[in-house]
């Protein structure tokens, strides 16, 4: 670079400022990445290319399986991401590719680590649904309600009808914003435009809802140990109506745009598809293990807080391919909505939070009047509250599969060991098996159809 | 003989005023969300907040024909490097816009893992807290750079080590992303 | 000893409502603990498996590096560590949760990969933020952290990290 004065016209170029060479700053992850066949054993070359799945138990690796001798200059290692158009955060795929075929993939994770479990042990249990929401930033509150569900269990305390009921109207709308979400990245992903516009349109109405009664868009912190925050707004049953309404007449806009349309069929039909037996063996949960026929949703089969006691499908897929993964969130929605409407219904008046002073800190007015209710306050957000020790382990059903909540107490006011399962951290080993022997062309759209949130996989 | 080696005097102080206002009005961003930032960066390109009505709506994949990077998100110790390859990677003029308490400070998130504060990486020129800050807090931010651009030199150049205009900038290599790692703690 | 695996092996302690004393959390949540001693730990979860729990949910560890006099069930020896995995029976409709204690100076365990592949990703994850090694997994590096990253920082004895910030102290006592 310095020496261009040497080259042709010399002195035509002396004293010409250069743009400093881009960084060369190592973004090399060293032995995460996908290396060369020749570098890699046989037994990883097979589970890199999901071959040892199908492997029964006790043989060894069919090398025909996974074609260990190919020659390396066959085939081409390439790199997508962190940084990429793709809107599902910092993932970076190596993909081996035989001309356009993919081969093996490897997901190289941890762009987006944020040690928040360890955060999680210097904060309180107050604090503690303010660090666990923005795990999960595309269902907030569904991870504050695992967590809290965690800490009431450990505590042992019962949360009051009308905050179960409340809590169950904000999941699933958070579930419908989250699918919405994901049917608008998924459109533009696949080059629909209009789709990512109108997936923000409606979402953006249930962001209002959100803002109008948590106070904020995203990251809540409004499902805490002990209930929610606050009580709903008045009016807040025409808001939920209206956008129910709404939401429930564009989803037919929905299949006039995509459903029955032959490129976006041609597209995600039959493309990563996935089997049941290799779904439960990844440990694989939500709509990419129910498109592949296995009825499990922990609303129906493991139900918490009320959803026994409503009525609503769960929606199943058959070839486990793409588009059973758009039709399930797809309907997931509409259920969704069938859901919020009897939960409309039927949410009692009552408490919203517990009224055990030691865990709930009293209604702000109180505060002037009594010196027991200053003195709750101070230690409620100062020290927190004390939860017994024990363990425990609470999942539930979030847009994107199970997630769950290990969570270890010692007897302190912080959590002693606070471990999220996320979804989207355990989908992700699907990937390999998902796009081999697809086009390259379809690895963004079936990575799409997963559905990652890189904030819980990374934690 | 390019803009950079132009007297600044009344005969090109219109022609500074037309290059400003091209390059305020056409800022096209480059995709860098990371987290939660992003999804409110997103909305801000979408109907409801229409970043279009700026001239923004393109987001360029390519950093090289990118203008603005919009850094929405926390920043992790793996994550730094690229971030500053995709910086580097940018021609000038560019600019950069910390979105989220994450990205100017670190955030809520003090700890071994995320950088506190993208300005250990990149030069930033506009800041927006919040967690995440709200689509019109971002459009605000947007809207105080290109008043910075408006009332900006043409030639704003980022401060560098040992350099003077028109001396050849040999050996320059950027600070080391290495800088910004905190030291395994004790 | 409730028996959901047809031949838990004699020392293995299956906790759950037959153990009173063992704290456990109370609800819907409430479910089977088996702690096996580390050398009998896969085929636990062999056993687990063929009688019907397809599916682990959560591998996980916990350093109780600051906490070493919590409360286990009877007749298991408190190690530093602890490995915790939680199977799901898809048929059963029912979860257990299977801790093994692993000591500090040989921090091992057998892989659960060949029966679980969704252990993979799992496992590199323990490994990389506590330093537990897992016999028989096809490639345990770092997942979260960068490759050249020197301790494992969730383990007690590694610091926060925390930058000084103005009005900010050091975190109080626990």
């Amino acid at each position: 670079m310095s020496d261009r004065s040497d080259q042709v016209g010399g002195d035509l170029f002396a004293g010409v400022r250069h743009a400093p060479r881009a960084s060369i700053a190592e973004t090399s992850e060293g032995a995460q990445e996908l290396a060369t066949r020749r570098a890699t054993s046989p037994d990883e070359l097979g589970r890199e290319a999901g071959a040892v799945l199908r492997i029964p138990e006790g043989k060894v690796l069919d090398t025909g399986d996974v074609d260990v001798e190919r020659p390396t200059d066959e085939t081409m290692i390439i790199n997508m991401g962190p940084q990429h158009p793709s809107t599902h955060g910092v993932l970076r795929l190596m993909l081996e590719l035989d001309g356009e075929t993919v081969l093996r993939t490897k997901p190289v994770i941890g762009y987006l680590h944020t040690g928040m479990e360890k955060t999680a042990e210097e904060l309180t249990y107050v604090q503690g649904a303010t660090n666990v929401t923005r795990m999960d930033y595309l269902s907030p509150l569904i991870n504050e309600l695992v967590f809290s569900l965690a800490t009431e269990a450990l505590l042992g305390v019962d949360i009051p009808p009308r905050a179960t009921w409340i809590r169950m109207l904000l999941s699933e709308l958070q579930r419908m914003s989250s699918h919405l979400m994901w049917m608008a990245t998924n459109g533009m992903d696949l080059g629909s435009t209009t789709m990512m516009i109108y997936g923000f349109r409606e979402r953006e109405m249930i962001l209002a809802f959100f803002e109008k009664t948590t106070g904020l868009r995203m990251n809540h912190n409004f499902i805490r140990p002990g209930g929610v925050a606050a009580d709903l707004p008045d009016g807040w049953e025409d808001d939920v109506a209206v956008i129910c309404d709404t939401v429930l007449r564009r989803t037919y806009e929905y299949d006039e745009l995509l459903t029955g349309q032959p490129i976006f069929r041609e597209r995600m039909e039959g493309v990563g598809s996935i089997s049941a037996t290799e779904a439960i063996a990844l440990s694989v949960t939500g709509p990419i293990l129910r498109s592949t026929g296995v009825a499990w949703d922990l609303r129906r089969t493991m139900p918490y807080l009320e959803y026994a006691q409503l009525d609503f499908d769960v929606i199943v897929g058959t070839y486990g391919d793409n588009f059973d993964r758009y039709a399930i969130r797809l309907n997931e929605i509409r259920e969704s909505i069938k859901l919020v409407r009897q939960i409309v219904e039927r949410v009692p008046p009552g408490d919203y939070r517990v009224q055990d002073r030691k865990v709930t800190p009293p209604p702000r007015a109180r505060i002037d009047e009594s010196m027991e209710a200053l003195i709750h306050h101070f230690k409620i957000f100062t020290e927190g509250f004390r939860v017994p020790e024990g363990e425990v382990y609470v999942a539930i059903e979030s847009p994107r599969g199970e997630i769950g909540c290990y969570l270890v107490s010692d007897g302190t006011a912080k959590p002693y060991r606070l471990h999220i399962r996320g979804p989207s951290f355990v989908n992700l080993q699907a990937v390999p098996t998902l796009l081999r022997g697809g086009m390259i062309a379809d690895a963004v759209a079936t990575i799409s159809s997963i559905d990652p949130v890189m904030g819980e996989v990374d934690r | 003989m390019g803009l950079e080696d132009l007297q600044h005097n009344f005969l090109t102080g219109r022609l500074e005023d037309l290059v400003k206002w091209a390059r305020r009005n056409s800022v096209w961003p480059a995709t860098f969300g990371l987290a939660c930032c992003a999804i409110e960066m997103m909305a801000v390109g979408a109907a409801d907040f229409d970043i279009s009505r700026l001239g923004m709506e393109v987001f360029r994949a390519s950093p090289r024909q990118a203008d603005l990077m919009i850094v929405a998100g926390r920043v992790s110790q793996k994550m730094a490097p690229v971030l500053r390859q995709v910086y580097d990677q940018m021609m000038e003029p560019k600019w950069v816009i910390s979105m989220g308490v994450c990205a100017s400070t670190g955030g809520m998130f003090n700890n071994y893992a995320i950088v506190q504060g993208v300005d250990q990486v990149v030069p930033v020129d506009v800041y927006a807290p919040g967690c995440p800050p709200s689509p019109e807090t971002l459009l605000h931010a947007i809207l105080t750079l290109h008043e910075k651009i408006r009332t900006g030199a043409i030639t704003r150049r980022p401060e560098r080590p040992g350099g003077e205009p028109g001396e050849q900038l040999a050996g320059w290599v950027p600070e080391s992303p290495d800088a910004v790692r905190v030291a395994t703690p004790r | 000893m409730t028996g959901t695996a047809p031949d838990v092996a004699a020392d293995t302690v299956v906790a759950g409502s037959s153990l009173p004393d063992v704290p456990r959390a109370t609800g819907p949540w409430t479910g089977e603990v088996a702690f096996p001693p580390r050398a009998r730990y896969h085929e636990l979860v062999a056993a687990y498996k063929t009688s019907g729990f397809e599916q682990l949910s959560d591998l996980t560890a916990v350093d109780y590096l600051t906490h070493p006099g919590r409360t286990l069930a009877p007749g298991v020896e408190p190690e530093r560590f602890e490995v915790v995995a939680n199977l799901l029976s898809l048929s059963l409709g029912r979860r257990v949760r299977v801790r093994v204690q692993v000591p500090e100076d040989e921090p091992v365990v057998v892989s659960l990969w060949d029966l679980y592949p969704g252990a993979e990703a799992m496992e590199r994850e323990v490994f990389d933020l506590y330093g537990v090694r897992f016999d028989g997994h096809p490639d345990l590096t770092r997942i979260l952290m960068p490759e050249d990253w020197e301790g494992h920082p969730l383990r007690k004895d590694y610091g926060v990290g925390r930058v000084p910030v103005q009005f900010k102290e050091a975190p109080g006592p626990r």
